[in-house]
């Protein structure tokens, strides 16, 4: 047995709204599942369970506000749950109901009639008659949402009626699984403010001839549909996630006057959304990612997270930032780091520019990265040797 | 004048009575018409439904045969062929598998094989049910199976107004009708209109209605389960109440109709369940109103045993209206 807590989403979270469970009691999960929907500052998350088993029990209800920690839900381990564990669990403290005394009196001439079978249910099939399930269809609802009153507890057609009855009364419910431009400013404000104020930062600059990228690009791309082109910014974030592996003072957390360096590189992308508002995610792996996955991962990041869904893990797990201006920008930005990460990397709008190569002068595509680093984690020459491994990456995008 | 006053009112009568009426009616509007059984004529029937009628029509119309149910169906079946219109009663639906052969293989036949050359015309009344202690030969019901034959038209009165006005409709029909009357019926009083006649044969009739659940069933399980439906206002369920009426064909429009209303059914058959009518009603309820459905189709059969002679045992072997409460509550998910 074991709890499900709520997640800290970051340095700056004390507390959630849970706004929707994706589970109910009897369900099994696996490690990675979705299991609910909790409201912070930056938007409704998804949170992911990181054990196994089967949920016991909900402990909190819809729409209470909860400091990080507070138990959630209580879940079986597999073993736990497994039919038959019974016996190797521990006695419960109650007493035990004493053994059935072997009755004289026979059994009734008319056994009752069969009970509405209570058939096992398989995991996470959620018990609803035919009449049920056509209106839950009809009006897009999900059956797992709603609270069942029939024969061994199935959803009933009443039971969806009504929860269409909830569902159209309270309209603030559905406004909370988007974002809530408000409070994610409020959250910046926090983490940037704490950043500049704990954060001794200092900062690089770098040109980079990116031509090579490009003609790659060029080649790469000019037999591809545009939903599964390869984007410049895919190059730098592989690029910055290998310089990352090999520089591990870029790559980790600053917390308790320490740092530690983080085992795995998972690139937090900072992601624009209309309306004023930014996230920065993470790319799980970074660095073993192929350019084909990681550019399709990233697509799914940045609809997800302008459409409010990002996920838990990808809210807490970033060991470093890279951020994009992209072709609307301008040629330099210089990052604020996250806290507690340790470093940011910053990537310019690709500018032609006249250049020297072998000797003569010739137009160029260039790019400015620039590396905002902590300075009580690493000092600037190694961050120039870091920020020029990620240049010199850039120079053969055949190997990333 | 007196006439006028009596066919505007009611008159207190009995299930018995009713049938009766009906036979004089027929006797009486048609010279095709008679009536042949067993023991129908001097002894007034076996549950004295034709008292009387010997001594009012004669032997020509009310005709006693001999105790072979094979050979007097087979004559009843020759005559309606030859142009009468026979009323053949069979004592009970335990006797009729006497005459199966002559119901199953010739009366429900004869059209299809003498290329619509030949129709048989003819109304077969018997007794079906348990209830009075007549042991396992002579309780069954087995109307379900007579249901399961193309060919013939199975009703099964259970009201007053059905007695009195099915057998005129049925001696109308060009093909074979059995009827079934059950035996718990036959002492049942009531009013009933004065000028009561043929009623349709052809559809279902919602005894009680209802919105929590359809309890569908027929003949003498209609009162127990018009019982268990008052049983369940107190519990504030409102169960509508259909009566079949014909079990074939079924009506089913009349159930979907219902159902799709409730949402839940229970059927209510004294017939065994496996392979019963009722396994039928459910099945076709799946095939056309499965979206309709809010929980799984409950049925109240007999216990597949022989019937028992003992009172209790036998009241416990067939449906009764506590067993259909329960099944209801089932369904609601509130046992």
């Amino acid at each position: 047995m074991f709890e499900f807590r709520m997640p800290s989403l970051g340095p700056d979270m004390e507390a959630g709204t849970l706004v929707e469970w994706l589970v109910k009691p009897g369900d099994w999960v696996k490690r990675g599942d979705i299991v609910a929907v909790v409201e912070t500052q930056k938007g409704a998350i998804e949170i992911e369970i990181y054990q196994s088993g089967q949920i016991e029990q909900i402990l909190i209800d819809l729409d209470s506000k909860v400091p990080v920690g507070t138990p959630l839900a209580r879940i079986r381990t597999e073993l736990e749950a497994k039919p038959g564990a019974a016996a190797a669990a521990p006695p419960p403290i109650t007493p035990a109901a004493p053994p059935p005394v072997p009755s004289l009196v026979r059994a009734p001439v008319r056994p009752p009639p069969p009970p509405i079978a209570a058939a096992p249910g398989a995991a996470g099939r959620v018990r609803a008659s035919p009449a049920a399930r056509r209106l839950a269809e009809a009006h897009g609802i999900d059956l797992s949402t709603v609270t069942g009153s029939g024969p061994a507890g199935a959803i009933t057609y009443a039971d969806v009626e009504r929860h269409l009855g909830e569902a159209v009364a309270p309209p603030e419910r559905k406004r909370a699984l988007w974002l809530d431009l408000d409070a994610m400013r409020t959250a910046i404000a926090a983490a940037m403010a704490r950043s500049k104020r704990e954060i001794p930062h200092y900062y690089l600059e770098h040109q980079v001839d990116v031509t090579a990228c490009e003609q790659w690009l060029t080649q790469k791309n000019a037999t591809r549909p545009p939903d599964s082109r390869l984007l410049i910014g895919a190059l730098a974030i592989k690029a910055a996630g290998l310089g990352a592996r090999r520089f591990p003072a870029f790559n980790g957390f600053f917390r308790d006057n320490k740092f530690e360096p983080a085992q795995a590189v998972h690139v937090g992308v900072a992601i624009a959304i209309r309306g004023g508002g930014l996230a920065a995610p993470a790319l799980h792996d970074a660095d073993q990612l192929s350019l084909d996955e990681l550019m399709s991962r990233m697509r799914d990041l940045v609809q997800r997270t302008r459409s409010g869904r990002i996920r838990s893990s990808e809210i807490s797990d970033p060991t470093i930032t890279v951020s994009s201006l992209g072709e609307r920008g301008v040629e330099a930005l210089y990052g604020i780091i996250y806290p507690p990460q340790v470093a940011i990397v910053g990537i310019g709008k690709v500018v032609t520019r006249p250049w020297v190569v072998d000797g003569a002068i010739g137009p160029r595509s260039i790019v400015t990265l620039t590396l905002s680093a902590d300075h009580r984690v690493s000092d600037g020459h190694a961050g120039a040797l870091f920020l020029a491994e990620i240049g010199r990456l850039l120079q053969e995008p055949g190997k990333l | 004048m007196q006439q006028e006053t009596v066919r505007s009112g009611m008159i207190e009568i009995s299930y018995r009575e009713a049938v009766r009426e009906a036979i004089r009616e027929a006797i009486k509007r048609d010279e095709r018409v008679f009536l042949m059984g067993e023991d129908v004529g001097r002894y007034g029937g076996c549950y004295a439904v034709s008292k009387g009628l010997l001594a009012e029509f004669g032997p020509e119309r009310i005709r006693d045969t001999p105790l072979s149910e094979s050979g007097f169906t087979g004559a009843g079946i020759g005559a309606a062929m030859a142009g009468m219109r026979p009323i053949v009663e069979l004592m009970t639906v335990n006797f009729s598998l006497l005459a199966l052969d002559q119901i199953v293989n010739t009366a429900a036949t004869v059209r299809h094989m003498s290329g619509n050359q030949f129709g048989v015309p003819l109304v077969i009344r018997m007794a079906t049910g348990a209830g009075r202690q007549l042991a396992a030969q002579h309780s069954h019901s087995l109307e379900g199976w007579y249901a399961h034959i193309p060919g013939i038209k199975v009703l099964a009165p259970a009201t007053l107004e059905d007695a009195r006005g099915m057998l005129w409709t049925a001696l109308q029909d060009p093909d074979p009708v059995l009827i079934f009357e059950n035996v718990m019926l036959y002492n049942m009083t009531g009013k009933l209109a004065a000028d009561a006649g043929p009623v349709d044969i052809d559809r279902a009739a919602v005894r009680r209605p209802g919105r929590d659940i359809s309890l569908i069933t027929y003949g003498g399980s209609l009162w127990k389960t018009l019982e268990a439906a008052t049983a369940l206002a107190a519990e504030s369920i409102e169960a509508e109440v259909i009566d079949l009426r014909s079990l074939r064909p079924l009506d089913d429009a009349s159930i979907m109709t219902s159902v799709a209303k409730t949402r839940r059914a229970v059927i209510v058959d004294e017939g065994w369940r496996s392979g019963s009518l009722a396994a039928e009603i459910a099945m076709r309820i799946v095939e056309q109103a499965f979206w309709a459905l809010d929980a799984p189709i409950g049925r109240v059969c007999s216990e597949e045993v022989p019937v028992p002679y003992p009172s209790h045992l036998e009241n416990a072997a067939i449906p009764q209206a506590p067993k259909i409460v329960a099944a209801a509550k089932a369904a609601l998910g509130r046992a």
